[in-house]
């Protein structure tokens, strides 16, 4: 792609960015900074196509370092986020479960767990 | 295996791009905020897929293994942290988004010719790094593996200087050259760059440090994409970059600083170290069946939480406590200063995991008018947040931060561990203030005591 191109994009994604978080409340400010640091993972793509072309085993010794590094940020990330915004529901859940953190959080996060593991036989 | 087209790839990207808006998007909002997050994580996965389907790669079975590695390693982390700990961990993953980006920028240094490039690529190394150093820091201050008052040493701005400066010099070296022996030097200059950049932050401004290396690691994930020529990491990187500078000024404007305060303060010898100094004034301290009186018999309780009970785990018994002023026809809200707790936002979600309805949770702004109604303000393991200070003493580090007006309750009770001041080191003259009461110890243990004096009155 053009260097114009790839200029307008990026100014307009800066106006975007500027947009959807300027009227934030200070409730989300926590989950919002952690969903926001899920989403830079993504240079795991970035990642995946340097250790794919690489020729030399150090070369693709350091690239697979990215990836592992890239992987844990995106899915580390996501995970995280999960579990705090499970916990934003006010009080539609039993209280029965109101004693058991830990529990919960080991639970039900493997919804956004499961898809990840499907990207490893594509 | 054949590839995917090159439109067909673009388009998947771009789905993967919007998933990314309507992420961040559905987060600004309780109610959105959970879906936003699988939209976001949907993005990824199609993002990944669509790699593999659409480049020629080798050693799959490798990168395979490395994101098995890297899932393994994160997700059972991420999963069994606990809430109070979270600040760091987001640290620790920022860190290694930034380490990530300034690899893949390395690597491709050989495959690039055009100054402009390269240029991306310094920038890419230079920031990921720096991102990637600070973040270690931040880990270490918020862990207690090193003190989180600020680091300072007489030499520090001018070695900062000398450090920019070589990093710029070796900047334009690559630039022209492409030599990957000075791209090494610049990635360790990067990192001591950054180590210097978070060294010198304390205390309390700790995490608005991990919200704007955050927006670093993002910028760096954009330049990253513009040499790869892949749109889809400008596109979220920018976006991280941006929302990212958003909400670091929108945390420091609820602190009442700026971000140039926090970052080069203490440069200047300020940022929030303050006096240390415990003064010997008698206060009324009591137990906890008086307290327990006060709270019962009252018509409006605000409960005012902090960091010590986030750390006493107490939130839960404050949640229980909550519960049983009312069913006795007490109205009970939650007070929330914008950084209470570890991180700004962080006691909205310590108490959201004790199950306390976020539309209890009431923000500074709101509930700052009804303190005059209230009869009983419970601070528990709070201090800063409600210090006088803030207004009336234009010397202190905290002058200028809002806070929350509990001087105005009829009666206010503090939970304290001890007479030590908090986060930012001054002292609170509320604490000697006549309609002030105060209950020391643990505060869940206190919480506990109270909880039980209230069920049985």
């Amino acid at each position: 792609m053009d260097g114009m191109s790839l200029l307008t994009i990026t100014v307009l994604a800066v106006f975007v960015g500027f947009e959807v978080v300027s009227k934030v409340s200070s409730t989300l400010h926590t989950p919002l900074m952690s969903g926001a640091n899920a989403i830079h993972g993504i240079i795991l793509v970035g990642a995946i196509i340097v250790a794919g072309q690489a020729a030399d085993p150090w070369v693709l010794a350091v690239a697979l370092l990215a990836v592992v590094l890239a992987t844990a940020n995106l899915v580390g990330g996501f995970v995280v986020t999960d579990r705090m915004l499970e916990m934003f529901r006010g009080r539609q859940r039993p209280p029965s479960n109101a004693a058991v953190p830990e529990g919960r959080g080991g639970a039900e996060p493997a919804a956004t767990v499961e898809p990840e593991k499907k990207e490893r036989r594509p | 295996m054949t590839l995917l087209n090159p439109t067909w790839t673009s388009l998947l990207y771009l789905a993967a791009a919007a998933c990314f808006i309507l992420a961040l998007k559905g987060l600004s909002s309780p109610r959105t905020a959970r879906r936003g997050n699988l939209i976001g994580a949907f993005g990824a996965l199609l993002a990944v897929v669509t790699v593999f389907v659409s480049v020629k790669l080798d050693n799959i079975p490798w990168i395979l293994g490395a994101i098995v590695v890297g899932s393994g390693v994160a997700a059972p982390v991420a999963r069994r942290v606990h809430m109070t700990q979270m600040p760091q961990l987001v640290a620790l993953f920022n860190g290694v988004g930034g380490g990530a980006a300034a690899l893949v920028a390395l690597l491709e240094l050989s495959h690039s010719g055009d100054p402009w490039v390269r240029l991306a690529i310094v920038f890419t190394l230079l920031v990921g790094a720096v991102s990637f150093a600070g973040s270690g820091v931040t880990f270490a201050k918020l862990q207690g593996l090193m003190t989180t008052r600020p680091v300072t040493f007489p030499g520090l701005p001018a070695l900062m200087a000398v450090v920019l400066l070589a990093a710029v010099g070796a900047g334009i070296v690559v630039i022209l050259n492409g030599w990957l022996v000075v791209a090494l030097l610049l990635l360790l200059l990067g990192l001591g760059a950054g180590i210097l950049l978070v060294l010198p932050v304390g205390g309390a401004d700790v995490p608005i440090v991990i919200s704007l290396l955050n927006a670093f690691t993002g910028l760096a994930v954009a330049a990253s994409g513009l040499v790869l020529g892949n749109v889809l990491l400008v596109v979220a990187g920018t976006l991280v970059g941006a929302s990212g500078t958003i909400l670091t000024r929108a945390m420091a404007a609820a602190m009442g600083r700026s971000v140039a305060g926090i970052m080069f303060g203490a440069f200047k010898g300020g940022s929030t170290a303050g006096s240390t100094t415990v003064s010997e004034r008698p206060v009324r301290s009591s137990s906890a069946e008086d307290v327990a009186v006060l709270l019962g018999y009252a018509q409006r309780v605000i409960i005012v939480p902090g960091y010590g009970l986030a750390v006493a785990q107490g939130q839960h018994t404050a949640a229980e406590l909550a519960s049983a002023l009312e069913s006795r026809g007490i109205e009970v809200d939650f007070a929330i200063h914008p950084v209470a707790g570890r991180m700004p936002g962080h006691m909205n979600v310590l108490l959201a995991e004790a199950n306390v309805p976020y539309e209890s949770l009431k923000e500074m702004s709101d509930i700052n008018s009804e303190f005059k109604t209230t009869d009983v303000a419970l601070v528990v393991g709070a201090n800063d947040v409600v210090n006088p200070a803030a207004k009336t003493t234009s010397g202190s580090p905290i002058y200028g931060m809002p806070i929350l007006e509990v001087a105005d309750a009829r009666q206010v009770v503090f939970l304290k561990r001890s007479m030590r001041p908090g986060f930012a080191g001054i002292e609170n003259e509320l604490l000697y203030e006549p309609q002030t009461t105060l209950l020391f110890g643990d505060a869940k243990d206190s919480l506990t005591k109270v909880l039980g004096a209230v069920k049985a009155l």
